[in-house]
């Protein structure tokens, strides 16, 4: 691989389950920049069962769209030379049902919770978490782990020098179930050690002739601190060694590829984290795709990974519908529809998975859908996203009424900077405010908060080109990859219908100024472009608080976007009506505020 | 580029319909190739490990568990009966021993001087694939199963629930958009796959599973009355192992719709005889749709029409089905495949076709909103 400096083209694919996506990334006036994006069906099933035949295939669209040669017939001409080839190819993946694991702890709260963030912070959708107090039978630990065949299992337990018996005992379940693994008939299931140290010689007796195991450091070594990098790097090696190596065609795009290929979530989350390290802010993404809704967040240098396995607008629309309730979704219907109609279409989605909303009633029951699978999401979320359970603090008497203890959520939505949304409905909706709209009601956040949609998806390629050239992916995701929305402006407090709640001074970048207050209940919109700025002083009135405290005013330069600058005072906690011509009704003034449906 | 595909469900007059039948885990293949099998048959056999049961001896003993190989009267693989004693303390000059009873009948299969935990499994159980089709054995799948092939008529539907099940074909409507109540029913239709038209109402799928009918195949059901079937809301179209009475097979969604005409007249010309049927899908990659298929015994590949086989590509002239609001359910010919995206009323830009409904009716329809009717 040739050194940073010289990197002048670069090609990453992201082989997803349907679409294997592929971009060119050129050097322009000392600047990364992307220049064409290429698709093509994936080709990991059966007639092909070759995955390199997708690959080239999207590679050969970018060569059509962008003029550049990258291929010389089957092969990726490497260096770039004379504006021919690429100095860097870069792949990820979640085709063939991505990374799945199984992970076991032995307290659920503790290192059990611990082997989950370093699991799904390696990318993997996690299938059961064991645990010796999981309410669980033995047996029926044991049946479940034959049941799930996953792909690894990933087993911790307790602090270093602490008692080995539990972690044994968890060793003895899986050496009992004598798992497989989902692919590779005849191989060896991998496991990963990585709990108290001084039992990995009982646990290597347990499992080394029944699985292939390895040992890494315990990721819990004491409870006050999590050490979940070597069992993530562990977990990437396993990927690619294990997984990958079985499914078809992926032997040889590993030959291809200048660096490892990695999970297509695991991707996602380097390049928020590095977006978040780079520029000292807060970030939430999510990425809510067909069957799943994936939401990562850093709050306070925190990077935390959630997988809502079920939860998603096309496979998991109908689940969305069972687990919200069908009440939460009818909340969120801007139009009268009976609750057999609204089942009967969610049913039909559910098994025609592939089909578009033609008619706008359609469109508008869908984003309706996405609304609770974003806010079921990350409810999700934030209940995983917390500080380390099981820690002792120490408190004096000022503490005394401080109710704060381990366990809890590092998710603050008055601290949140930036939220970005991908995945179809949010990057496909036919107007930008819409996707504004979901990711608000979806989200509901607090404050003053950029909002932003990855238009094209091509946050995961940027991921993997972030582990190798930093430069490179960051400044194309700050210029290509984002579609910047606008900012909102959202007090938290609440108030009667119509009461004032926050006054708004302006002055726009073309001069002009506002000076407005707006009253409890309403959503606006002030146009502001995408790179210019207004220098707003923001004053909620008493019972609402922007960040710097209660009727505290704020004085910004927020910055613009396709949608503009956003007020949003209909309230934090936010309620809607419970009579149903009420909520239409307002559902349909907000929507009309924001120009969010052709009238 | 005015050449497009679409999949559609398969409605096949006459096909060679192959099914591969497995066993969870390598076991022993009962028949040879070539061999005639009915639905019946029994083709492969094995038998899966059996359950575990784990003890803590070394605390129902209140002994350190280091000291449990001085206790035990049984090793690591021996066989046990329930409640024969595996360990026992030597107690004072013979008296006031303890003993461990083995949980179950089995093999002692663990002890651990660190947990102070023995792990026992039981005795195997069997596990036996049948036939599901009346056919011929054309592949073995050495130790794992067979694949049988039958000649016959092959019809997809696009959801169901319950598993695989037998029966003559019973219709019970006159037309394809004639709903199927309780009054239809009777005692005659047990055992028998039923076929009725637009959409079986709650008492009328009631009445199914009372007369013990083996499957029943209907246009459509009510989303509400799927979740009183099942006893919740499903939440992901993985379906086939629910334990009901009788298996449910929908050929077009949810809601009233009446049954594809070609479907319902292939039913219709098949009446009285034995079809094999199962309801299991599964919408996710490797897509599974709810199945019913006739074998005939008389009908050759010779008879099979391999034109009519063939997937073709989606073409002006092909016939096509509305998956979706508007026109959902409308039949229809392809007129003209625009290149062009264009605006739908949603204002999604899609890429569209041209069709003139049955009802002579012209719309144009995104692609992803059409299937063609594979024949």
């Amino acid at each position: 691989m040739s050194e940073n400096g010289k990197i002048k083209a670069i090609v990453a694919t992201d082989c997803g389950s349907t679409t294997t996506k592929a971009i060119l990334i050129k050097l322009v006036d000392g600047e990364y920049r992307l220049i064409v994006r290429g698709e093509a069906p994936t080709t990991v099933e059966a007639p092909f069962e070759d995955v390199t035949r997708g690959v080239l295939n999207a590679i050969r669209e970018v060569e059509e769209l962008s003029g550049h040669e990258v291929l010389d017939g089957e092969k990726i001409i490497h260096p770039n030379e004379s504006d021919r080839g690429v100095d860097l190819y870069l792949s990820t993946s979640s085709a063939g049902g991505g990374l799945q694991m199984m992970v076991a702890g032995v307290v659920m709260s503790m290192t059990a919770e611990s082997a989950q963030r370093a699991a799904l912070g390696a990318g993997a959708i996690v299938m059961d978490v064991l645990a010796s107090n999981d309410g669980r039978l033995a047996h029926e630990q044991i049946e479940r782990i034959r049941h799930l065949r996953p792909d690894m299992i990933l087993l911790s337990g307790g602090i270093d020098g602490g008692t080995i018996t539990h972690v044994v005992e968890l060793g003895q379940i899986i050496s009992a179930a004598d798992p497989k693994p989902r692919l590779g008939v005849g191989y060896a299931l991998p496991v990963i050690y990585a709990g108290n140290k001084d039992a990995a010689g009982e646990v290597s007796k347990l499992l080394e002739e029944k699985t292939v195991l390895y040992n890494v450091a315990n990721l819990r070594p004491v409870l006050e601190r999590e050490n979940l990098g070597p069992a993530r790097d562990k977990i990437h090696d396993l990927f690619m060694e294990h997984v990958m190596a079985q499914a078809p065609g992926y032997d040889k795009l590993m030959g291809w590829t200048d660096a490892p290929i990695m999970p297509t979530p695991g991707a996602v989350g380097s390049i928020i984290e590095t977006i978040a390290k780079r520029q000292d802010i807060e970030v939430v993404g999510v990425d809510i795709g067909g069957a799943t809704t994936d939401v990562f967040s850093v709050f306070k240098e925190t990077f935390n990974r959630t997988v809502s396995a079920n939860l998603g607008m096309s496979y998991s629309v109908s689940n969305v519908l069972a687990e919200a309730g069908i009440e939460n979704v009818m909340r969120w219907v801007p139009f009268e529809m009976g609750e057999l109609a609204v089942r009967n279409r969610i049913k039909n989605k559910m098994i025609r998975p592939t089909t578009v909303p033609q008619a706008l009633q359609d469109l508008k029951l869908e984003q309706a859908i996405a609304r609770e699978a974003l806010r079921l999401a990350f409810e999700q979320h934030k209940s995983f996203a917390v500080s380390l359970k099981g820690v002792q603090q120490e408190r004096t008497i000022s503490d005394a009424f401080d109710q704060s203890s381990s366990g809890e959520t590092l998710v603050d939505m008055m601290d949140l900077d930036l939220l970005v949304g991908s995945g179809g409905v949010l990057s496909h909706a036919p107007r930008r405010q819409q996707a504004a709209m979901m990711l608000i009601d979806g989200f509901l956040p607090e404050g003053i908060t950029r909002l932003a949609v990855d238009s094209i998806f091509m946050m995961p390629q940027l991921g993997v080109l972030a582990e190798v050239h930093e430069k490179a992916a960051t400044e194309v995701f700050e210029k290509d990859c984002l579609i910047h929305l606008g900012t909102l402006v959202a007090p938290s407090g609440t108030a009667q219908e119509g009461k004032p709640c926050l006054k708004l001074e302006a002055r726009m970048p073309d001069g002009t100024t506002i000076n407005e207050d707006v009253p409890f209940g309403e959503m606006r919109v002030y146009p502001l472009a995408i790179g210019d700025r207004a220098d707003v002083k923001l004053t909620p009135v008493r019972g609402f608080d922007l960040g710097a405290g209660p009727a505290k005013p704020v004085e910004a330069s927020l910055s613009g976007g396709v949608v503009g600058l956003m007020i949003d005072t209909r309230g934090r906690p936010f309620t809607l009506p419970t009579d149903e011509k009420e909520r239409v009704t307002k559902l349909e003034r907000w929507a009309s505020a924001f120009g969010a449906y052709p009238s | 580029m005015a050449h497009a595909y679409t999949p559609g469900l398969k409605v096949a007059d006459l096909t060679v319909f192959r099914k591969d039948r497995r066993l969870p885990i390598k076991g022993e293949v009962l028949v040879k190739k070539g061999d005639k099998v009915n639905s019946d048959t029994v083709v492969a056999r094995t038998h899966l490990p059996g359950n575990v049961q784990l003890m803590n001896i070394a605390s129902k003993l209140g002994i350190p568990p280091e000291d449990l190989p001085t206790v035990m009267k049984k090793k690591e693989g021996d066989h046990v009966e329930k409640g024969e004693a595996v360990a026992e303390t030597a107690g004072f000059f013979g008296m006031l021993k303890s003993k461990v009873p083995a949980p179950c009948g089995g093999t002692l299969e663990s002890v651990s001087t660190i947990t102070g935990q023995a792990i026992f499994r039981e005795p195997p159980t069997p596990i036996e694939i049948d036939a599901y089709i009346d056919g011929t054995v054309v592949d073995i799948i050495e130790e794992e199963g067979v694949t049988v092939e039958a000649v016959g008529t092959f019809i997809q539907g696009i959801f169901g629930v319950g598993g695989e099940r037998t029966g003559e074909i019973k219709v019970l409507v006159e037309s394809p958009s004639e709903p199927l109540d309780e009054s239809k029913v009777d005692g005659s239709c047990k055992g028998k796959v039923l076929v009725g038209g637009s959409h079986v109402t709650w008492s009328g799928l009631q009445k199914v599973m009372d007369v013990e009918a083996a499957a029943v195949v209907v246009g459509g059901f009510d989303d509400p009355d799927l979740r009183r079937l099942l006893g919740k809301d499903l939440g992901v179209a993985i379906t086939g192992h629910e334990d009901l009475g009788s298996t449910l097979i929908l050929t077009e969604g949810f809601g009233e719709m009446a049954i594809a005409p070609a479907t319902f007249e292939l039913l219709k010309a098949r009446e009285g005889m034995k079809a094999s049927v199962n309801g299991a899908t599964q919408i996710r990659a490797g897509v599974i749709r709810p199945e019913i298929v006739v074998p005939m015994r008389d009908a050759g590949k010779d008879d099979v029409d391999v034109e009519h086989v063939a997937s073709m590509g989606l073409d002006v002239g092909s016939r096509i089905r509305v998956i979706r609001e508007p026109n959902f359910g409308s039949l229809g010919e392809v007129i003209d495949l625009p290149n062009e995206l264009q605006k739908m009323e949603s204002e999604t830009m899609v890429r569209v076709l041209s069709v003139r409904l049955d009802n002579g009716n012209e719309v144009l329809l995104p692609r992803a909103n059409v299937e063609m009717i594979e024949r």
